[in-house]
């Protein structure tokens, strides 16, 4: 029985965010409240000579400035770890203010409190800083010659080098052979509410409002860089207007606004500016990705090799991982995948959503619609010739699948079969139809995640845990989990959340976030439900006294024998009757240990119908379908309009986004969202979204694989195939422009 | 905080003596771009004087058949003005392809035409510009430069005038008129706006304290035939990589009646009277069209980056006279 999970209930945030209601992060109203704005470096590369605070000390207003020459020094440098550890978890291995050193452009290099926000920012503008500038090294082109093959990235969790069989023997074989190599712009995340974070301390313990992934994640950082006791921090984050992977680390802001805050005496809120936000938190760094495919003349592949080049920071080995979904989406003996990095003078780029999947599955994908080409195969059939029914890695059985019918729903929608026929024009456009498909991991925490499930006397309900609403639907679709084991009508049980005090979970990252809470929910809800059976079951006066509690189910919101359902009583009147203001139960989902029995992968399929004006150049997306298998879903109006932006994002990566250096200066030249261009309504094409049902029972207890981001892996392979196919053109650089075109 | 003054003015009078006897000051309309500016630190004017109280919302017919549109009516009231739309298509569609809804609600005609350039380097406050700060060089020239100008540039600024809406009045040989301390004056659109030369702080002939109050354009029969095409990378919200303000005119299969004007391209709104000319008594035909915006199109001196715009100014001048080309046009 699914009686709630999966329904598409309306977000119950909704109304609060529409009406203004919400608050987030900054707009906490605090007595004594105080404004802190950061201030950037001019140079992206050297160090500070000297540094006059005197016209911000002196401008109106004005309560503190603080460089790196009065600064207190941080406690400890955590490493930089994903936030699913559940661990601190800082954007990069470096912390600002702490020496002269200009390690990227925009740096923070000062941070200004004052009395109101307007006097802060200009003040600001004041702190007179002298540099020595050093050339900065800032775009692919100029670390070609100095790169190096980590051991490792990612924290440690990805080898720089990994593969499979002898690659290039089988290239050398092959019967058929595709090399290519593309260009993909650096992305910024861009969500609408700028960083932000409110802090003040009371009694020595730390309160901080902070626009997060993870409340924990804020807590465990924030305590490791200031050498403050975990237990003295509270996190507390209601709302968190989208991230998209910018509040997936914690960055330095965070502890700077914990910092001030305590250097004043009062409370400090620190909101990023638009522009600092394309120098403060992280990135999806520019890129070159080399794809070689060797197949025979039936199409089944014998051989790939995809290695990426891109830029990271001076102080970490980072890029996003673009490389593992291909090494284990097609059957093939024979891979390999490095990864090749240069320093430059860049922040560590961290994380955008679709984290490498986007930019790996654009390369993929693209050269498997050129080989199709080779072969005069259908770009489909190729696909299903080289389905790889078992992981080609670990060569273990897939947790659950799902892709042959995500490429059949998805064809059948689309009008696959029109493809064979050519292009069709349409007055000045030409018509073309692309496909690629969609892979992303369906990764777990490491470690248990907590919930707590409260039903009161009155028959209401409340789920406890730590999670952060960033624009998921997470308080809608966990309310509905909760009511499902408690059999209570969905109304009348509310999700709880944002606030370290509630039990802890990792940060929701990586389209972890609704299978690892949904399993913690369920667990304490289940927990509480058969406790509250138990104690009917043993109550005198209860009607359901002396039965077998495996035969006393959930009916109408009551408790009820299976077999004779008039038969029972509510939670309210079994609590009432002992004089029990509430019952409660605390419950943690623990991921297996060990050698995992499966591979975990979330599977979909992509299909593009792109209309390009054969003498203008201009692009214009007709319509997206997308097929997902992302296991249960449980709510599927959330669920879908997540996998919509999704695709509406691998639309805006395939055509309009791209974070532009001036590498004159090393500064982004386009740090607005009028320069960054991402889609607006006028540029949305009709999508839509088709779930097909896959049932895992091996990821976690609801068998919840996410859809956080498999709608963006693969769009903007199936545009540009769909481009190509219009006009003939392969375009090998996002975004795909005008000029490529002409 | 920078202190800033800030009166209301109610009469026309008032407010030119108070901007005029006040380098400091200036003039607020709509504010949609000078906030911005003001904030970033590129305006450091002293002192508002709010004119969005003055008479000047009118959108009347003139007494010889021309339009009269008041410097404070909004973008949008224009563009949703019936006789507008009617006579003048060009301008209804140059305002509703501009900026979005909302800015379009509160943007003003004589903002609009005073706009500021979106040049990041000049936008930044911080960057060598000329323009902001005359002497200091132009971060752009070498820099990113693929949404500049190829037309009337000059190595001191290759910024692009931004608006949408004076392309299509240079098309229409409009007049911008204004109000100083001794009287009124008419300034003719072509020389309103200025190339950018050795002194792009200047874009228009404007003195200090001069308001605009009107925007005049003549009767212009053939713009019930128009069309204002505007190519750019997002579908809204964005400012032209390319755009063109045409009327066209065809009589026998040969053009009669053309005009021409160029946005995105150029430094100012960019009339393409070269290209008019070859156009007039000529067939009305693609080829023709084609021949016409190569030689417009000649004296641009692109970047690297913003070459693409040479080739794409001139398809996109053939498809905005072949849109307004009646069917068997050539016959």
């Amino acid at each position: 029985m699914s009686a709630v999970i999966g329904q598409p209930l309306p977000r119950i945030d909704g109304r609060p965010k529409t009406t203004g209601a919400a608050r987030y992060s900054a707009d906490i109203p605090l007595p004594g409240l105080t404004y802190a704005v950061l201030a950037g470096s001019r140079i992206a590369a050297g160090r500070i000579t000297r540094v006059n605070a005197a016209p911000a000390l002196a401008a109106t207003g004005v309560i503190a400035v603080l460089t790196h020459e009065n600064l207190p020094r941080i406690a400890a440098q955590p490493p930089v770890l994903p936030s699913l550890l559940g661990g601190p978890s800082p954007g990069e291995t470096f912390f600002p203010m702490q020496d002269a050193t200009i390690h990227y452009g925009g740096q923070h290099v000062a941070l200004v409190v004052a009395d109101t926000y307007e006097r802060a920012l200009h003040a600001a503008g004041l702190v007179e800083f002298t540099y020595e500038e050093e050339p900065a090294v800032t775009v692919i082109d100029q670390i070609r010659d100095r790169t190096e093959v980590p051991d490792s990235l990612f924290g440690g969790f990805v080898p720089g080098h990994s593969s499979r069989g002898d690659v290039e023997a089988a290239l050398d074989r092959a019967e058929v052979r595709v090399d290519a190599t593309y260009h993909l712009a650096a992305n910024h995340q861009n969500p609408l509410e700028t960083s932000a974070t409110t802090a003040h301390w009371e009694g020595g313990r730390l309160f901080l409002h902070d626009a997060t992934q993870g409340p924990n994640a804020t807590q465990h950082t924030v305590a490791a860089l200031l050498g403050v006791p975990h237990a003295d921090i509270r996190v507390i984050s209601h709302y968190v207007g989208g991230s998209f992977g910018a509040k997936a680390s914690i960055w330095h802001h965070s502890t700077l606004a914990a910092m001030a805050a305590r250097h004043v005496g009062r409370p400090v809120r620190l909101a990023l500016t638009r522009e600092q936000m394309f120098t403060s938190c992280g990135h999806r760094e520019e890129q070159e990705h080399s794809v070689s495919l060797g197949a025979d003349r039936q199409g089944r592949l014998t051989a790939l090799r995809h290695h990426k080049l891109s830029p990271t920071s001076q102080h970490d080995d980072w890029a996003e991982t673009s490389l593992e979904v291909g090494a284990q989406l097609y059957a093939c003996d024979a891979y390999e995948g490095v990864y090749r990095l240069g320093r430059a003078h860049t922040m560590t780029p961290t994380f955008m959503r679709c984290p490498g999947e986007a930019s790996g599955l654009f390369a993929l994908e693209s050269t498997l619609d050129q080989l199709a080409g080779e072969l005069g195969l259908d770009p489909l059939e190729l696909r299903l010739r080289n389905h790889a029914d078992t992981d080609p890695v670990t060569e273990k059985p897939w947790s659950s699948k799902g892709l042959k019918e995500c490429y059949r729903r998805g064809a059948e929608l689309i009008g696959w079969h029109r493809r064979a026929a050519g292009p069709v024009a349409d007055g000045d456009w030409l018509v073309g139809l692309g496909m690629a498909s969609a892979a992303y991991p369906a990764a777990g925490p490491v470690n248990p995640q907590r919930a707590r499930v409260r039903v009161y006397a009155d028959g209401s309900a409340v789920a406890q845990a730590a999670a952060s609403e960033f624009g998921t639907g997470v308080g809608t679709a966990m309310a509905q989990v909760a009511a499902e084991a408690l059999g209570l009508p969905v109304e009348r049980v509310r999700f709880e959340a944002g606030d370290t005090d509630l039990p802890n979970l990792a940060s929701a990252v990586g389209s972890t976030g609704a299978g690892m809470i949904s399993a913690a929910v369920h667990r304490a809800a289940v927990a509480l439900r058969d406790q509250l059976i138990a104690q009917a079951v043993a109550d005198p006066g209860s009607p359901l006294h002396g039965a077998d509690p495996g035969r006393v189910g959930l009916s109408g919101g009551r408790m009820v024998l299976r077999d004779r359902r008039d038969t029972g009583e509510s939670y309210a009147e079994l609590l009432l009757r002992a004089h029990q203001p509430d019952a409660e139960a605390t419950r943690s989902w623990a991921p297996p240990q060990g050698e995992p029995t499966h591979a975990m992968m979330t599977f979909g399929a992509h299909f593009a119908e792109v209309a390009v004006d054969r003498d203008l150049g201009l692009v214009r997306v007709r319509r997206l379908v997308g097929a997902f298998a992302p296991g249960r879903v449980l709510n599927a109006r959330t669920a879908k309009s997540q996998l919509m932006g999704g695709m509406l994002w691998g639309m805006g990566q395939a055509l309009l986004e791209q974070s532009v250096m001036d590498r004159r200066a090393g500064r982004w030249a386009n740090p607005s969202l009028g320069d960054y261009l991402v889609p607006v309504n006028a540029d949305a094409p009709q999508v839509d979204v088709e779930l097909v049902e896959v049932t895992d029972d091996v990821v976690n207890p609801l068998g919840v694989k996410g859809v956080g981001e498999i709608g963006q892996a693969g769009t903007a392979a199936a545009i540009a195939a769909a481009v190509h196919h219009a006009t003939g053109r392969r375009v090998r650089n996002l975004p795909i422009v005008v000029e490529d075109l002409l | 905080m920078r202190p800033i003054g800030y009166a209301r003015a109610t009469a026309v009078s008032q407010a030119v003596k108070a901007v005029s006897g006040d380098r400091d000051s200036t003039y607020l309309a709509g504010g949609t771009t000078q906030v911005d500016l003001l904030r970033q630190g590129v305006f450091g004017h002293a002192t508002l004087i709010d004119i969005n109280a003055l008479p000047l919302t009118g959108i009347d017919r003139t007494d010889d058949g021309g339009t009269r549109i008041g410097a404070l009516a909004r973008m949008s009231d224009v563009a949703a003005d019936p006789a507008v739309r009617d006579h003048l298509p060009l301008v209804a569609e140059s305002l509703e392809l501009s900026a979005s809804a909302q800015l379009r609600h509160m943007a003003s005609i004589g903002g609009n035409l005073l706009q500021r350039v979106r040049c990041g380097y000049y936008r930044d406050g911080a960057s060598p510009c000329n323009k902001r700060a005359p002497g200091s060089g132009c971060a752009a020239l070498t820099g990113v430069n693929r949404n500049h100008a190829v037309l009337g540039v000059s190595d001191r600024c290759i910024a692009v005038h931004p608006s949408d809406l004076a392309v299509a009045l240079t098309a229409l040989d409009a007049r911008v008129l204004t109000a100083t301390t001794t009287g009124e004056r008419a300034h003719h659109i072509d020389d309103f706006f200025l190339e950018p030369g050795d002194t792009p702080e200047r874009e228009h002939p404007l003195e200090h304290g001069e308001l605009i109050t009107a925007v005049e354009i003549p009767d212009t029969p053939t713009a019930r035939n128009s069309r204002y095409l505007k190519l750019r990378d997002r579908q809204s919200y964005e400012f032209a990589l390319v755009s063109v303000a045409a009327t066209l005119r065809v009589e026998h299969g040969l053009v009669t009646g053309v005009r021409l004007a160029l946005g995105g391209v150029a430094t100012k709104p960019w009339r393409a009277r070269q290209a008019e000319g070859m156009l007039l008594g000529g067939t009305a035909d693609a080829q023709t069209y084609a021949v016409a915006a190569r030689a417009e199109m000649a004296a641009a001196r692109p970047t690297p980056a913003n070459a693409f715009k040479v080739e794409l100014a001139q398809r996109a001048i053939v498809r905005a006279l072949t849109s307004l080309t009646p069917a068997g046009g050539a016959a």
